[in-house]
């Protein structure tokens, strides 16, 4: 039995069809490791990791590949065992369709593990736990995939009562969280412990949509298991109503303690963080089994003829998930995530990352074009579906008119991208089309404007550095002046001055006797060429002697008798 | 009548006194409006304005010395800006003072340079590192792009290339709906 738990309502949402029971029907299956890993080294928010390894090199499965750099960063890793064949340039899971640096690695089939075991959390310090998380690369896994040591910091995050698992699991097709919770229920809960005893919280809600009843079923056996074997009382197990998007952080937040977190502020500031249910078994296998994020699971759902999840290694290429899954042959689409707030992939090569949680393929009859954008009626129906309590028509007319000011003081940047707005919309406006361009306007200005600031501020001290030099020098200049002057007025009256002091007669005093003691040494000295010298040698010096003597002679300047 | 010129005598002279006081008081530091100004110039420094750098330029601008229209970094959308501040009509880019270019970095082959210091004399941002007769390197973040050490190197080893796009500064299309023939004729 859940839990009795008081519930609260966000506003709006939208109840699109959820098919997600094809892809539940069978287990989670392990998917082969494909012939080529290709994993890219930015797989999550911040920096991008710097690689670690050569083309060449064998690295072992879990072995560091791609090292966090900077505050904002997390560590990427080998997969499986095998050789680097390349560190380059390969085609990204992102829209853009751009490539970005990738480390692609040959398996060779053993699968052999890098030397790895448990982390003693309770003994370690805080930066201990921050640093080994980071380098776990443990990110969320939920979509956002923000790296979790950032969120795991019980210096920053005191007084934290309410620790909130996200399995929610609100988009249409996806259902990873779903089998990993019927599944793994233990494990799970295992690593929410885990969360809990770093953060300090008082208690753990786990957030669950009413549709996935088996997954309840299992969460809550789970909570039972453990109440029963240690005592622990403070998990709870809550079906919340199936509404998209519930299963947003800030919404299901609100669902469940009933905190509206405000603009600018964070769940933390109210006592609240939120991880996914995938995050807790990562945490899970990254602190009790010392094993790196390098799988997740992965919903194969669309257009295929056996819809499914799998674990997946990271780097694997879509294309031979979908294989797997025998894709129908009118498919003209990979969709990275779900139908509402999923990204179009370039084609069908790129890698399974961290963020992918579906790889929905698509047809032109499954999801048919969008019709004819119409004008906008000011229907509002918009603003009541809008889960995050926005204006999206103002927005709208903002972002479409390219006055990204006003749309920031309507609060853009609290848009969660959810689509509910461009669902509802009865003149099938791609409202969020229009959010994302300007937002990433907005991002860009930002920059550009960071930049100028930084070049003015750069371009003023080289000004007053050279005015600094300039005036250095003249000082010099000057300073240079005064002394030969002084230094002439001084020769001046030393010749005047014919006294001198008893300290410099004996100076000089020592002086002479240095040089008589040089001078009686050098006398002392005989040459050793010129001792036991037969006659013949000792007649030839002297004729060379004399020779000189000659030149020495011949070689004085000639004193002109005559002037 | 003396009473009443020697009130508006008084009158004057304390407000005289009190505006005299405010104006010491609150004394505005510098020119806000040539600040202003100076915040929408990009701050590339590169001279095209055919001023010594940005804050000259702004300076100019405020004195109604300069045109609007003559930063060809700062673009269309530079000027546009200049002309909502000052109230001023939008005017397009000067063709005198150069043409509006992809942002792009300065990058010194390092094959041909010779260490002479040239270029990092004439780097406006202190954006070129080296020694004499050390290879000099371009701080790709902080160049502005002003082409302003092409010029004095002496063996032409430095080029200018335009930022690429990539995964980190890519940015969402303006949408645009694509009108499909076969749809019209159908409807």
């Amino acid at each position: 039995m859940t839990a009795l738990q008081r519930l609260f309502k966000f506003n709006g949402g939208v109840k699109p069809a959820y098919n997600k029971e094809a892809s539940t029907r069978l287990p989670i299956a392990v998917a082969p490791t494909p012939t080529l890993l290709v994993i890219p080294l930015h797989q999550s928010i911040g920096g991008m990791p710097r690689p670690l390894v050569k083309p060449g090199e064998r690295v072992l499965k879990g072995q560091r590949i791609g090292g966090a750099d900077g505050n904002v960063s997390s560590a990427v890793h080998a997969s499986t065992s095998g050789t680097v064949i390349a560190v380059e340039m390969r085609l990204m899971p992102h829209t853009s369709g751009l490539s970005a640096m990738c480390v692609v690695i040959e398996p060779d089939g053993r699968d052999e593990w890098i030397p790895h075991g448990p982390f003693d959390f309770r003994n370690a310090s805080p930066t201990q736990i921050h640093d080994y998380l980071r380098d776990s690369g443990v990110v969320g896994l939920g979509g956002a995939v923000f790296p979790s040591y950032l969120k795991l910091n019980p210096e920053k995050q005191r007084n934290l009562d309410t620790l909130v698992l996200n399995g929610a699991e609100c988009e249409p097709y996806i259902t990873c969280d779903d089998v990993l919770m019927r599944e793994r229920a233990a494990t799970i809960l295992q690593g929410a412990l885990v969360m809990r005893d770093m953060l300090g919280a008082g208690q753990v809600l786990i957030g669950i949509e009413d549709n996935k009843p088996e997954a309840i079923a299992a969460m809550e056996a789970a909570a039972h298991a453990v109440k029963t074997a240690v005592g622990e009382s403070s998990v709870k197990v809550v079906s919340v109503p199936t509404l998209y998007p519930a299963g947003g952080a800030k919404q299901l937040i609100r669902v469940l303690t009933g905190i509206e977190v405000p603009h600018g502020k964070r769940s933390t500031d109210y006592g609240v963080q939120c991880f996914n249910v995938g995050t807790a078994y990562a945490i899970f296998e990254a602190i009790a089994l010392g094993q790196p994020l390098i799988s997740r699971i992965v919903t194969v759902a669309g257009n295929v003829g056996q819809p499914r999840n799998f674990e997946v290694l990271l780097g694997t290429p879509m294309r031979d998930l979908i294989a797997l899954c025998g894709p129908l042959p009118d498919s003209d689409r990979v969709i990275m995530g779900g139908p509402m707030m999923g990204l179009r992939m370039p084609d069908d090569s790129v890698p399974v990352v961290k963020a992918a949680n579906c790889v929905l393929v698509g047809s032109s009859d499954l999801f048919p074009p969008p019709p004819p954008e119409m004008p906008c009626i000011r229907c509002g129906e918009c603003a009541k579906a809008c889960p995050a309590d926005l204006q999206p028509f103002e927005l709208y007319w903002f972002a479409r008119a390219k006055i990204f000011g006003k749309a920031q003081e309507y609060d853009l940047f609290d848009c969660i991208e959810c689509g509910c707005c461009a669902y509802v919309c009865p003149s099938h406006i791609p409202l969020v089309d229009y959010y994302r361009f300007a937002k990433s306007e907005i991002w860009a200005r930002e920059l550009a404007k960071v930049s100028s600031d930084e070049a003015r501020e750069r371009y003023e001290f080289r000004m007053l550095r050279e005015e600094r030099e300039k005036q250095d020098h003249a000082a010099k200049l000057a300073a240079k002046a005064v002394a030969r002057r002084e230094k002439a007025a001084a020769a001046k009256t030393d010749a005047a001055k014919v006294a001198t002091t008893p300290e410099q007669d004996e100076k000089k005093a020592l002086i002479a006797a240095a040089l008589e003691r040089v001078r009686a040494q050098k006398e002392q000295i005989q040459p050793e060429n010129t001792i036991n010298l037969t006659p013949e040698q000792v007649a030839e010096v002297a004729a060379i002697e004399t020779r000189r003597a000659e030149i020495r002679e011949m070689a004085k300047p000639h004193v002109w008798q005559d002037d | 009548m003396l009473a009443a010129l020697l009130v508006m005598a008084l009158g004057a002279v304390v407000l005289g006194a009190a505006l005299g006081y405010a104006a010491v008081r609150f004394r505005v530091e510098g020119d806000p409006l040539v600040e202003k100004i100076d915040a929408i110039l990009p701050q590339t420094q590169c001279g095209q304005c055919s001023y010594p750098g940005c804050r000259p330029y702004a300076t100019a601008i405020a004195k109604g010395e300069a045109e609007i229209n003559q930063c060809p970094p700062g673009g269309d959308e530079g000027i546009r800006k200049l002309a909502d501040l000052l109230g001023r009509e939008f005017k397009s880019l000067s063709a005198e003072h150069g043409i509006e270019k992809p942002k792009s970095v300065a990058v010194i082959d390092e094959q041909i340079c010779i260490g002479c210091t040239l270029c990092i004399q004439a780097c406006p941002v202190d954006a070129i590192v080296g020694a004499s007769k050390q290879l000099h390197t371009v701080i790709a973040r902080q160049c502005t792009g002003c082409e302003l050490c092409l010029p004095p190197c002496p063996v032409d080893c430095i080029s200018m290339q335009a930022i690429r796009e990539s995964v980190e500064n890519w940015k969402w299309k303006y949408p645009v709906f694509k009108i499909n023939p076969a749809q019209r004729e159908a409807a």
